[in-house]
């Protein structure tokens, strides 16, 4: 079943997930059907073990489905090799990781010019588009130029969502991007990925299990045991 | 993009100094010792070479040989079948010929004053000069009348005039005795340096009409000594004379009683004889350039596990497998390049230390820098290569959950 409307960005239909370690085979998502469009706010929730992380690997063209099929931009990537998917991650995606994953012993503008090295932007383009996506991370700019492992855990996530960016992806997938962070930090967080989704039209797609920030999206999916729950 | 590499590259390699450090050491113990030792070997063979060919010019040499049928030789000069019409015939019947000299030899205790030596007694012509490329250091060489009127006169070889005179000394005018008999030293030749004993200076030259008279008593000489008129005539002159001294002593190939050998057969069977020992050195020197491949192999490998999550989230934000295994690479390979660069700088003072200290010839030569370059390079495309595929092949999930 293709998706050829424009308005759609994700389409997952039918989607099962079976990981194997050794013989024994575990069902981790099962059936999942849904569409994202452009410029949406969604947040997908639901208990711990319920398969949030594995959906948002497939959407990010991390991961293949076991079965189903999935759209993104009316392209199918289930069958993609793994360089195709690379591609696909480069041009279209921007993660932010429940663990941050910023390089060590590294500057925090390195880190985050780092998506734009294998974009091959053009390297006098680089440090502006950094700083671009910095501010709009909301990092003070006296912490630019500290290694990333000098950085208090919020900063770090900033950090982090910045790299998101500074490709200008489409689309952005936070996996529990408040996970670390005390009540307020994790506020500041979340206006920052509302104004990306109402100021420059990024489609958002947040993970997280609590219910209270999956309340700033526009919309629900809520998971549980591998199954979608309306 | 080279320049993000270049980048990645040196941030890799200086964020472990020590263990980058010791991974090089091996890289450069191998190049140096492989540069050393071909440079040993190298000048070893190319100051053999220098010495061979100042025995003389277009050098031909004929020595009375033991059959090479029945197995058992005689040894060299302990036949006799090399008269002094042999070596007039081919001064006289043979084309190409510049000079002729006959040579006898043999080998007395020499007396001057209270000094004594053993040395070499070479009767022989004129020619000999000109064959053998004798300078004349003081003095003269033998004259043409010395040879006919039978003048016991001596040149004497630079070492000879040491260990008789002492250096520095002028023996002309001087009398030694040779087995007893009174000779007059008339001159010196020039040394012909080299390392080792040269055997052209350490001799005495004496017209070879003397030496059959006191010495020898008949016909027979020991070695005839031939100078072509040029390098290209070598070849045809060695024919020649074979033929003529084969039908000269009524032989065949198969019962020849003579050896020829020419000065460019002695050249290339003393290097093939370095060539080969060059290349086991060098070969021996390879093994431990292998062991530090393995310990690039090594830090490699640690060094992908270290940074799986690293490679997860470079995958994940859209690093192509060859854009990892070349980082991989391009750190292998600049690792065994600085390990080249160093080793080739260290081997070569090496070899310069060898040639200060232990006298030996040494030469570094382009050509074995280049190679060694090369094998640098290959070391690190061969022995990185399983870790960067290794790391290019990593599921990005896989990594990115790897503690
Ligand atoms: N590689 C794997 N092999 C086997 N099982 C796996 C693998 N990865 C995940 N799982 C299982 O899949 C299930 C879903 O995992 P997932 O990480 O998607 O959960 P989650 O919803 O993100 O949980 P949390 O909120 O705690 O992050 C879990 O039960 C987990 O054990
Ligand atoms: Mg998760």
């Amino acid at each position: 079943m293709k998706k050829n409307n424009a308005e759609v960005a994700i389409a997952c239909h039918n989607i099962n997930k079976i990981y194997q370690t050794g013989d024994i085979f575990t069902q981790v998502l099962y059936n999942i059907s849904f569409e994202i469009k452009r410029g949406e706010f969604v947040a997908i929730t639901g208990p711990s073990g319920s398969g949030k992380s594995t959906i948002m690997h497939i959407i990010g063209a991390l991961d293949s489905p076991s079965s189903g099929s999935y759209y993104l931009d009316g392209q199918d990537v289930s069958q993609l090799s793994d360089d195709e998917l690379a591609d696909i991650r480069k041009n279209k995606i921007g993660f932010v990781f429940q663990s941050f994953n910023l390089l060590k012993r590294t500057t925090v503008l390195r880190n985050v010019m780092l998506p734009l090295v294998y974009a091959e932007a053009p390297v006098e383009n680089r440090l502006a588009l950094a700083s671009k996506a910095l501010l709009a991370a909301g990092l003070e700019e006296d912490r630019w130029a500290h290694l990333s492992n000098q950085l208090s855990g919020g900063q770090m996530q900033r950090v982090a969502i910045a790299r998101a960016l500074v490709n200008n992806p489409a689309i952005i997938l936070a996996d529990e991007p408040t996970g670390n962070l005390d009540t307020k930090t994790g506020e500041i967080v979340l206006d920052t990925f509302r104004r990306l989704n109402k100021e420059e039209g990024h489609t958002i797609i947040l993970i997280t299990h609590e219910a209270d920030v999956a309340k700033h999206a526009d919309r629900i999916i809520y998971i549980k045991d591998g199954h979608l729950v309306e | 993009m080279f320049k993000d590499l270049y980048q990645e590259t040196m941030a890799a390699i200086t964020a472990n100094k020590a263990r980058s450090g010791l991974t090089i050491l091996g890289i450069v113990i191998g190049i140096a010792s492989v540069i050393a030792l071909i440079a040993v070997g190298q000048g070893t063979q190319d100051s053999i070479k220098t010495s061979i060919q100042s025995i003389g010019s277009n050098l031909i040499m004929v020595m009375p040989g033991a059959q090479r049928s029945g197995g058992v030789s005689g040894g060299m000069g302990s036949a006799q079948s090399l008269t002094l019409d042999d070596a007039k015939a081919i001064g006289q019947e043979i084309d190409g010929v510049k000079a002729v000299a006959p040579e006898i030899s043999k080998r007395y205790q020499v007396i001057f004053g209270s000094s004594n030596t053993n040395t070499s007694i070479v009767g022989t012509s004129i020619s000999y000069q000109e064959i053998r490329s004798l300078e004349i250091d003081t003095g003269v060489f033998l004259s043409a009348e010395d040879v006919s009127a039978m003048r016991k006169v001596a040149v004497i070889g630079s070492t000879t005039r040491d260990d008789l005179f002492g250096a520095g000394f002028d023996p002309v005018g001087k009398t030694i005795k040779v087995n007893n008999i009174n000779f007059k030293v008339v001159g010196v030749t020039k040394s012909k340096g080299g390392s080792g004993s040269n055997t052209q200076d350490d001799q005495i030259i004496i017209p070879y009409t003397v030496a059959q008279k006191y010495f020898t008593n008949n016909q027979y000489v020991g070695t005839i000594s031939i100078s072509a008129e040029s390098e290209e005539m070598i070849d045809t002159v060695q024919e020649q004379v074979s033929a003529l001294l084969l039908e000269r002593h009524d032989k065949t190939e198969e019962t020849t009683d003579f050896r020829i050998m020419n000065q460019a057969d002695i050249v290339s069977a003393a290097s093939s004889i370095t060539e080969t020992l060059t290349m086991l050195l060098a070969a021996i020197a390879g093994i431990s350039l292998i062991v530090g491949g393995i310990g690039i192999m090594n830090m490699m490998l640690t060094n992908v596990t270290e940074r799986t999550r690293e490679i997860g989230l470079r995958k994940a934000i859209g690093a192509k497998r060859n854009d990892i295994s070349n980082q991989f690479l391009a750190e292998s390979i600049s690792l065994t390049f600085l390990g080249g660069f160093i080793g080739i700088i260290l081997g070569w003072a090496i070899a310069w230390g060898i040639a200060q200290f232990a006298s030996l010839n040494t030469s570094v030569s382009w050509s074995s820098i280049l190679l060694a370059f090369g094998v640098s390079a290959g070391i690190g495309i061969v022995f990185g290569y399983y870790p960067a595929r290794r790391a290019s092949r990593l599921n990005p999930i896989d990594a990115l959950r790897y503690e």
